[in-house]
This record gives C-alpha cells, structure tokens and sequence, in this order.
C-alpha cells in the first residue's frame, strides 16, 4: 500500500490526520466560546456530546487520529535520524528561511501529546469516562457539568499555566503543520505558498485565541464575570 | 582593492567510510580575500604537501558554479553562506573576516557515504535519474523542434527546474536527508513539457521508490534544501511532485 | 612516408554523407549484441554516443573520471548551439552554417566534415526537444535564436546561459535510460590509463579505479575516445580542474596521428586573471557580445589612471572611449570571431591601453544596452551572468563596466580521424572536441556542442559499424591476454617510477610553470624564436617533472596527487607538440597567429601556397624524440578560398 511503503505516501497520512485534528480544534474552540456566554448553553453541549453512540463513535475516530498521527510521527522521525547517518554536524546554521517549528515539529508534538492526556485527566475522564463506567460523582463535579470543570480546573494557576504552555506548543506546532499539510497533499506552488502561510499563520492564530480568551477569563474571574 | 586576511582553518579528515574521522587545525595566513575558497584549500594544500604530509581532499571540477561537483558544508551552511546562492567554488574569501575560525566539514547524510575526507559518493543520485529521469525517446528523427508548441511561461519554469546541478546541497542541508527537492526538480522539468506527460505518472513512482529504496529521509517541509540551493530550486517543485505522485497513485 | 587516407565519399558535397550511409555496411541487431564498445569520456559526446550506441543494441562501457555522467566540463558551455533551421527567417540554410564554420575556422577544416556537421545539425535541435531539454521560446511557443559572433543570421539556440548544461543533461538522462536498460555499463571516477592494441586494432583500455587506485583491464571490440580537449596544458584556462589530455596522448603514443595541435583557441571574454593563487580562468559567455560594447581609453594617460586604480571605467566620457572592434571591423563590429576579438584586445593592452592594474583588461560595457533596452531587459537576458560577475570580482556590471580578456578556451587540435571520425588505428575512433576535424584554425561560437552532439547522435553511430560489420565473427576478448599484461605493467611501472622520485616539487607548482612557458611562447602571439625557446623550456620542465617531483601519500586507495601527476605527465608531451606543431606552420590562421605572418595592419596573414594542409604528427617511441609529421592536404571543392574579411 503507497500510503504505508512510500516516503509521501506517509506524509500524506500525516497531512490528512493533521487536517482533520485542526478541524476537530476548530470544532472544540467553537464550542468553549459557548462557556464565556453561557453556563446553560455550554452544558447543553456538552450533553449533547456525552455518553451516547456517536459522542463515542466520534471520539474513538478522533483517539485513532491522534494515534495514528503520533505512531507516523515516531516511525517518520526513527527513518529520518537514521537517514541523516552517524555523524553530525559540528557546525550548524539555521537560515533564515527556515522556521524553528518546522525543524521541531516532533519535540512540539510531545508537548502537545503529554498536554492532551493532562487535558483528558482533567476534563473527559471525569466527563465523559464517568458517564461510560455509570458513576457520574467519581470527580469534583457531576459529570455533565462541564461548565463547573473549567471553573475547577483554571482556578488553579499551576494548570492554567501549563494550559497556556500546552496552547503556545500547538500553536507553533500548526503554523508549520497548516501549510505544510496542503504542500504535501501538493495543494501548493510559487503563488499560493505565501498564500497558504498567511492564511494558515491567521486561522491557527485565531484558533489558539479564543482556546487562550476561554482559559484566561476563568483563570482570572472564575464563572463569575 | 584586495586585501590580506589571516585565519583558522578546521577541516575533517576521515579515511574511508568506516572511519570515524577527525578535524584538523590550521593557521592560514595573508590570504588574498579575492581568492576562491577552493584557491585557498589550494594553498593550504600546497603548504601540507611542501611538509610531505597528503592533501586535503574535497571534490571539485568546473570551478564556475556548474558542474556541481564540489560540496562542501561550510561554517554551518553547504556551499558557504553567500546572499545570491552559490556553490562552493563561487565562494570567495570576502566573505571571511581576519580572525575568523573557518568549520569545513563533507554532506553528512546515510545516502551519501564519505569516500575520503569531504569527499562524498553520490552516485545515488545517478541511480535515482536512470529510475526514470529521462523523457524515453530513440536518437534519430523525431519530430520537427517547432512541431511541438511549448507556451513561453511552461518552458521558462521547465528551466527553472531543470537548473539543478546536482550538489547535493538540499540533502546536506535537511535534517532529514531528504532528497526531495533533487527528485522534485527532474520530475517538475519533464511534468511541465509536453514531451515528458506521456511518461510522467510513471517517472514519478519510479523516481520516489528508488529514492526511499536508497534510504533518503522523508521530506517534512523545512524548507531548508531551498535555502541553501545554489540554483534556487523551489519547494513548489516538491509540492507538484507529491501531486504528481498521489495523482499517480490514485489512478493506479 | 604514411599515406593519410581521409575516405571521404565521393559525390557532391551535399550528397557525400547520403551517399555515405546508402552504402556503408551495417551489422545487424543479432551481431549488435554481440559486440561491445568502450566510450571513454560522458561530455557531450561521449554521452550521447554512448547512450545511442546502448539503445542500437551493442553493449557499451562508458567511463568518466567524475563522480557522476553529469560532471562533464561540457556542461560548463553557456552560450548557445547552432542548427541551420532558417527559424527567423533570415537566409539561413545549411550551405550557409557550412560556409561560415569553413571561413571561421579560416579555411583549415576539412571540408566533407563540416558540411556533415551542418546537415545534421537540425536534427540535433529536434532530437533535444524530444528529449526534453528546455531552449528558450517565443510567446507564441516556437523556439527562439539569437545570433553569435562571426556570423550574419539568428541560428543559435539557448536555454538562458546554461545550454551546454541543458544539452548535456539531455545526453545524460538519454545516458541514463540505457544504463536503466542494462545496454550502457557505467563506470563513474575511472581515468583511462592506456590503450590495447591487439593485432594493429584497439581492442582495451587499461583504466585506473581513482578511489581504489588499483588498475582494471576492460576489452571491447572497438574503443571511442570522447575525451575532449587540452586546454589546460597552458595551467590557466577554462577548462575544468580535471580536463586533461591523458587518453589522447596515450592514444598518440599508442601510434594515433596528432593533428593540428597549433590551433588553440583564446577565448576573448573571460574575467582577467587576479593573482598567482588563481586556478582557472572563467568565462563570460560570448553572448554578452550581443549587447556589450568593448573599448579602451583612447589616451594613454586615461589607461594609466584606470591602472593605478585613481579612476573606474563609467568615469570615462563617451568621446574618449576607442570602440576599436566597431573601429576595425565595421560590418561585425563587436561580434568578429573570437580569434579576431582576442588579437585585437592584446593589441591593445600591447600599446598600453589596459584597463586593470596587470594592463590586461580591456572593458566590455553594457550602459548603451541598459539605457536602450532598460536594465531589466538587460536582466532578463544576462542577469545570471552579471551575478556571476559581480560574485567573483565584487564589481556589479550594471554600474561599471565589466573588465574581460583572452583565455585558453577550447582547442581545434585533437586525434586525426577521417571521415568515418577514426584514428589511424583501426578500431580506435574519437569523436567531440577530442578530434581535430570540424573547427579548421578557430572555431565559432556555439559550435563546440553542435559537434560533439552531431558525432555522438548522428555521425558515430552509423560510421562505426562500417568498422564494427567486419567483426562480427572476432569473439569477446579474454583480458588475460599478453597484450593487456604488458599496457598494464607499463603504467604500472609508470606509476611506481613516480611515487618513488621524492623530489621537492610538487605536481601543481610545475604545472605552473609548464603554463607559464605555454602562455608566453606559444599563446596568443608566437614567433620562431619563442617556439624554440619554448621547445627547450619545455625539456627543463620535463627534466624536473622527472627529477624532483614529490607526489605524498601512497599508489594504493585514492591519491589525487598521483592523478595529477600522470596527467602532467601527458600535458608536458603535449605542450611540446603544440610547440612543434606552432612552429612547423609558417603562416597566421585562426587561433594560430604567427608574428612574422601578418599584415601591414596586424591582420593575420595566411599561407594558402604552402600550408594548406592538416599537420599529422607521429610519435617517435619516446617524449625525447621530436616527432614526425606528415600532411593531409585540405581541397575545397564547394568553397572559394578566400581571406577572411570582417570589415566590411
């Protein structure tokens, strides 16, 4: 299968697994923005999304996603080191041109993944997990208070920081991935790669926002402004 | 005017593949900065072989910038860090100030073994061409040269592409070893003309398998290769070979 | 006395080459297999015979001293390559292209040859299209020209200042289809070493793996050099570093006649050498010519200060400015032939008028073309060119004019071939700038890659079978042959008789010196008492080169400085038969200029009495031993001999 046995083949998995990652992003940063308006509004959501067969359906899609975008990221890395040989350079010089993300996409994708599972601790565990194993009292709150979660977890500065981080990490860890998605899925060239990269450098920027906008209002007035 | 700089010079020395190889250190002095870099890896040549030591040994040939032979990965950048691109041969020591501590080191990539010093083999390259860079035509009477039309704006960007000499430089250059741009370079040249259409699905395929069979890393978008080329080869080049290819694919 | 059999067919010139390929004989694709041919050398030439001969069916072995086909100085050709299409419209046809390579190369060439070469060179543009090899367009998608020096039409093709890289990359990716198909074996960083002769045929080469440094037999049924030219016996030159004449001179020693070795082109556009550090010289392409204009100061004082470096060339006003190509040669103006263009700038620089601080630069200005056709269409044009420029010398040509002088360029000179493009030694051929036969006394712009193509794609392939027909029955041969043992042994010994003179010198510090001598004596301007001179020169520095030489580190695995050395060796040899050969022709033609033969006003003055002939040169057994030349005589037939005029 060219997917699995060829070098593009492969980045092509990378690039439709992160495409629709940065899709279920936009999904997620759309329903947070509900909890700056509305406590009713955003618990309703998150019933919606609870313990019913497409909520789960979903989610496993979206597990299989994340891991097949992780396991391609390590077997793409091992090929790359070994591809680079045993000696390294003595010296190196990063040119301009050349974005720091973009050469530390694999580190940036730790971070994020070690963020996902804190956020998956904090949130979907006490969530959506109570709800599968019927005991909806195991966290702090009852488990469709998704809205009572958040106040929880960004009222401590220690989490609301290492949100931030993780935010910081994704952000540059999608300025590169955006463009580079579409370039390997060969949507590019001379005209649109400058194209791609304002657009790609505008939708993450504002995507992260408004994840940002939602940690930091809770972080500073709880539920109560 | 020209004037004299003095400087350091490290330079690796590896015998053979399975050696581990070394640097060593030299003082160069009063070096003319309108000499070539390869003028002065002349002199210094010549003063280890007046102390009956063996040269340093590095490939080069045309010494104008177009055979793409010489390729070493200076100061941290192959070919040497100039603001138009160049390769090495069109290095000249203005470059360089007085005092400065000059790092000349071979491409170091798995697919590019080093046969002595910074001389590298990369006869991988020759392997990827004959997989299907070419355009199948038997020598004798094609076609009239007119008969075929070929808008100014495609034959301008088949040139562009078909530019690359063949350095290495975007391999040396990638943190990957991705030859990506090499193999997109040919590719976009034959993709762009009509000629090249008929056998372009097939090239494509052809091309990329032989370059992971010669254990290439996988491209991820640095953009590094187009940085340092001396040719300026565009990324545009690899994306419309990997549209080339999954188009391919897809129709398989 | 040798008799030189030239076997040109008989007929009409225009019908020579058809008679030729109705009646020569051809072997068939079941014997084709059978028979293998050595090529050595992947230029121009050498690729594109070596791929076509792959896809006829023989079975080929292509070597090259580079790591890769693609390295090839050919490569390094920028200009352009003429094909007589009439594409413009402007009274070209093949008699014409004929004609102006005959009078360019001042009536030195054989005649048959070059109309060969102008019939096939058409097919060339049509063959390189379909290879996909990307000439420059019109908008309308037809194939543009332009026009080169010594001529009076548009017959050029280009692809920007790289033609010679898209034509040889062309060649290489026909190259490496064959070796896809298994036809063509390809052997990357092996230098030919000797020749094989077997029964008075060529039968083998004794080549050098250079990263092992172990010798290797290879045995073929007929050996095609394809080695280019020995530009670089003058040191300087640009040529590539590893250019060198090794495989014609083992040929010559071999008993392959040596013709023309006198004619030497300079090329009159290269960047002015800078130092004594320098390792070659870069060109400038000719096309720059097309829109530059080249002057010197008209007052002497003027050129003093530009020497002194008190004033830059744009300080200059207009009406102080010699123009003196325009000057001299009104009808072509900037665009005479090279040997002309380079002649007058040292006469020039000669009387005083050099622009640089050596006095030998004289300016090529490009600020009329600027203000004519607006600085981005000089761009459009030159633009990589100027970068080239100004990356070596650190002046922009858009500001300041660009200082250029002659260079060893190419050279006419090569192995004798008749028309069938073969040695005197059945078997052996030598096809592109390796043989002597196209270019007469000087050769034209953008006809160095129409010959070497035209040999390999369209003449090669056909005359070789004429040789290879009678050979189907001879077997493959054993390489344990005695004949093998003993060109191995000798170079062998060779090898080891210079390893162990450990003298002081080392192989570039003589090499220097040899180009020194050459550069002096027997470059652009030569007279009898040079050449003799220079004859003696050359004996010290072979007495050196034998005496003192110190090649470091051991014959075992990979020595460039042995490599070098053996080269050296030949192109001491070879500067000795330039100088013999310079001093044998009484007369100025072409690229050879002779002090004593020349016009009241400086012209060169031909000999058509008594020097209408291709000097043969024969190797004696021994470097020591001058060698003995005999003479083909040259017979127009289709062209009335005249002198060359581009005045007017």
């Amino acid at each position: 299968m060219w997917l699995c046995n060829s070098s593009i083949g492969r980045k092509v998995i990378m690039s439709v697994t992160g495409v629709a990652l940065i899709l279920f992003l936009t999904f997620h940063a759309c329903m947070n923005v509900v909890a700056l308006f509305s406590e009713e509004g955003y618990n309703t959501v998150c019933e919606l999304l609870g313990a019913n067969w497409y909520a789960v359906a979903a989610t496993l899609v979206l597990a299989a996603l994340v891991a097949i975008h992780f396991i391609y990221a390590i077997i793409l890395t091992l090929q790359n080191r070994k591809a680079r040989g045993s000696n390294r350079y003595a010296v190196t010089d990063r040119p301009e041109k050349v974005e720091w993300a973009s050469q530390n996409m694999f580190v940036l994708g730790v971070i994020v993944v070690v963020g996902l599972l804190l956020h998956l601790y904090n949130f979907w565990y006490n969530m959506m997990f109570a709800e599968l194993i019927g005991d909806p009292y195991m966290g702090p709150c009852y488990a469709g208070d998704g809205y009572g979660y958040i106040v929880e977890t960004f009222s401590n500065p220690i989490l609301t920081v290492l949100y931030v981080v993780w935010f910081v990490a994704i952000w540059f860890h999608l300025t590169h991935g955006f463009w580079s998605a579409l370039q390997t899925l060969g949507w590019n060239g001379k005209v649109w790669f400058q194209r791609w990269k304002t657009i790609g450098t505008w939708y993450v920027t504002i995507l992260m926002a408004l994840f940002l906008v939602v940690a930091l209002k809770f972080a500073f007035c709880g539920g109560a402004c | 005017m020209a004037k004299n700089i003095s400087f350091t010079i490290k330079y690796w020395k590896q015998n053979g593949p399975k050696d581990a190889g070394h640097f060593e250190q030299r003082e160069m002095k009063d070096i003319p900065d309108d000499t070539s870099f390869l003028e002065m890896l002349d002199i210094l040549n010549e003063e280890l072989i007046e102390e009956g030591k063996e040269p340093f040994v590095f490939d080069h040939d045309c010494r104008e910038g177009i055979c793409g032979m010489c390729s070493l990965y200076i100061n941290g950048t192959p070919h040497g860090k100039t603001e138009t691109g160049a390769t090495t041969c069109q290095l000249y020591m203005r470059r360089f100030n007085d005092g400065d501590v000059i790092t000349v080191e071979p491409w170091r990539s798995a697919a590019f073994p080093v046969i002595k010093d910074c001389m590298v083999d990369r006869s991988a390259f020759d392997k990827i061409q004959q997989a299907g860079g070419y355009i199948t035509v038997r020598t004798g009477a094609p076609q009239d040269a007119n008969a075929i039309l070929i808008p100014k704006q495609n034959a301008d960007e088949a040139m562009d592409c078909a530019t690359c000499i063949g350095c290495g430089a975007c391999v040396a250059a990638c943190k990957n070893g991705s030859a990506m741009l090499f193999v997109s370079s040919k590719v976009s040249q034959f993709a762009l003309l009509p000629q090249g259409r008929p056998e372009a699905a097939k090239r494509a395929k052809a091309m990329v398998a032989k370059m992971d069979e010669l254990g290439f890393g996988n491209c991820t978008n640095t953009r590094a290769c187009e940085a340092v080329c001396p040719k300026n080869e565009s990324i545009a080049n690899i994306a419309r070979l990997n549209r080339e290819f999954i188009k391919a694919k897809l129709n398989d | 006395m040798a008799t030189i059999n030239s076997k040109i067919p008989e007929g009409p010139i225009s019908e020579k080459w058809t008679n030729f390929k109705a009646h020569q004989k051809l072997v068939n694709p079941a014997n084709k297999r059978k028979l293998d041919i050595i090529v050595v050398g992947t230029g121009l030439a050498g690729a594109s015979a070596a791929a076509s001969l792959g896809e006829m069916g023989f079975k080929v072995f292509n070597f090259c001293i580079q790591d890769s086909p693609r390295r090839a100085h050919s490569i390094a050709a920028q200009g352009g390559i003429n094909a007589a299409k009439n594409y413009q419209n402007d009274g070209d046809s093949v008699y014409r292209l004929f004609y102006d390579t005959v009078k360019g190369g001042d009536y030195r060439a054989r005649e048959a040859n070059v109309y060969r070469l102008a019939e096939v060179s058409a097919n060339i543009i049509d063959q390189c299209v379909a290879q996909g090899v990307p000439f420059a367009r019109e908008y309308g998608g037809l194939l543009a020209n332009r026009s080169f020096g010594g001529v009076q039409v548009s017959r050029t093709f280009y692809a920007k200042g790289q033609t010679g890289q898209q034509l040889l990359l062309g060649a290489y990716s026909a190259l490496m289809c064959q070796v896809h198909a298994g036809t063509v074996k390809l052997f990357c960083r092996y230098e030919m070493q000797d020749v094989v002769i077997i029964d008075g045929r060529a039968r083998g080469i004794i080549a050098k793996n250079l990263i092992t440094g172990k010798l290797e037999r290879f045995a073929a049924h007929a050996v095609v050099l394809a080695t280019g030219g020995y530009g670089n016996t003058y040191f300087l030159s640009t040529n590539a570093m590893g250019c060198n004449c090794s495989a014609a001179i083992a040929a010559y020693r071999k008993g392959a006649y040596f013709a023309n070795p006198a004619f030497v082109q300079i090329h009159p556009t290269c960047i002015p050498v800078h130092g004594d550090k320098q390792s070659k010289l870069t060109l400038m392409s000719e096309s720059l010519r097309n829109d530059g204009r080249i002057w010197v100061p008209k007052k002497l004082e003027d050129a003093k200060k530009l020497q002194e470096g008190k004033i830059q060339g744009r300080d200059i006003p207009e009406e102080d400015r010699d123009y003196y190509l325009e000057r001299r040669y009104p009808a072509f103006g900037n665009l005479v032939p090279r040997d002309v263009a380079s002649r007058a700038a040292k006469e020039r620089c000669d009387k005083g008028y050099g622009v640089n601080s050596t006095g030998l630069a004289v300016f090529l200005d490009f600020s009329e073309a600027i203000q004519r056709l607006g600085r981005d269409a000089v761009e459009q044009r030159y633009g990589n060119l100027f970068d080239m420029y100004e990356e070596i010398t650190d002046v922009s040509p858009y500001d300041n004019p660009m200082m250029i002088y002659p260079a060893i360029h190419y050279t006419m000179g090569g192995l004798w071939v008749d028309y069938e493009l073969q040695t005197n030694i059945p078997g052996l051929f030598a096809i592109g700038e390796c043989n002597f036969s196209d270019h007469g006394a000087n050769r034209l712009g953008a006809s160095a890659l129409m010959q070497g193509l035209a040999d390999g794609y369209f003449v090669l392939p056909y005359t070789i079978q004429n040789y290879l027909s009678d050979q189907i029955t001879v077997p493959r041969f054993s390489t344990d042959l005695p004949e093998f043992a003993a060109a191995e042994k000798a170079v062998n010994d060779r090898i080891d008789h210079l390893m162990n003179i450990k003298g002081k010198e080392s192989v570039d510090s003589i090499h220097k010196k040899l180009g020194h001598v050459m550069w002096e004596y027997v470059g652009m301007a030569r007279t009898k008492e040079g050449l003799e001179k220079a004859l003696g020169l050359l004996k010290d520095i072979r007495k050196e080169f034998e005496t003192n030489l110190f090649v470091p580190g051991s014959k075992e695995g990979l020595n460039v400085e042995l490599d070098k050395a053996l080269r050296l060796n030949d192109f001491i040899t070879m500067g000795q038969l330039i100088a013999y050969d310079a001093l044998n022709r009484n007369e100025s033609c072409g690229g050879h200029f002779r002090e004593e033969y020349q016009t009241e006003d400086g012209e060169a003055k031909r000999d058509d009495q008594n020097c209408f002939y291709v000097s043969c040169w024969e190797y004696q057994g021994s470097d020591e031993k001058a060698p003995v030349m005999y003479k083909e005589p040259l017979k127009y037939e289709a062209i009335e001999v005249k002198t060359r005029n581009y005045k007017n």
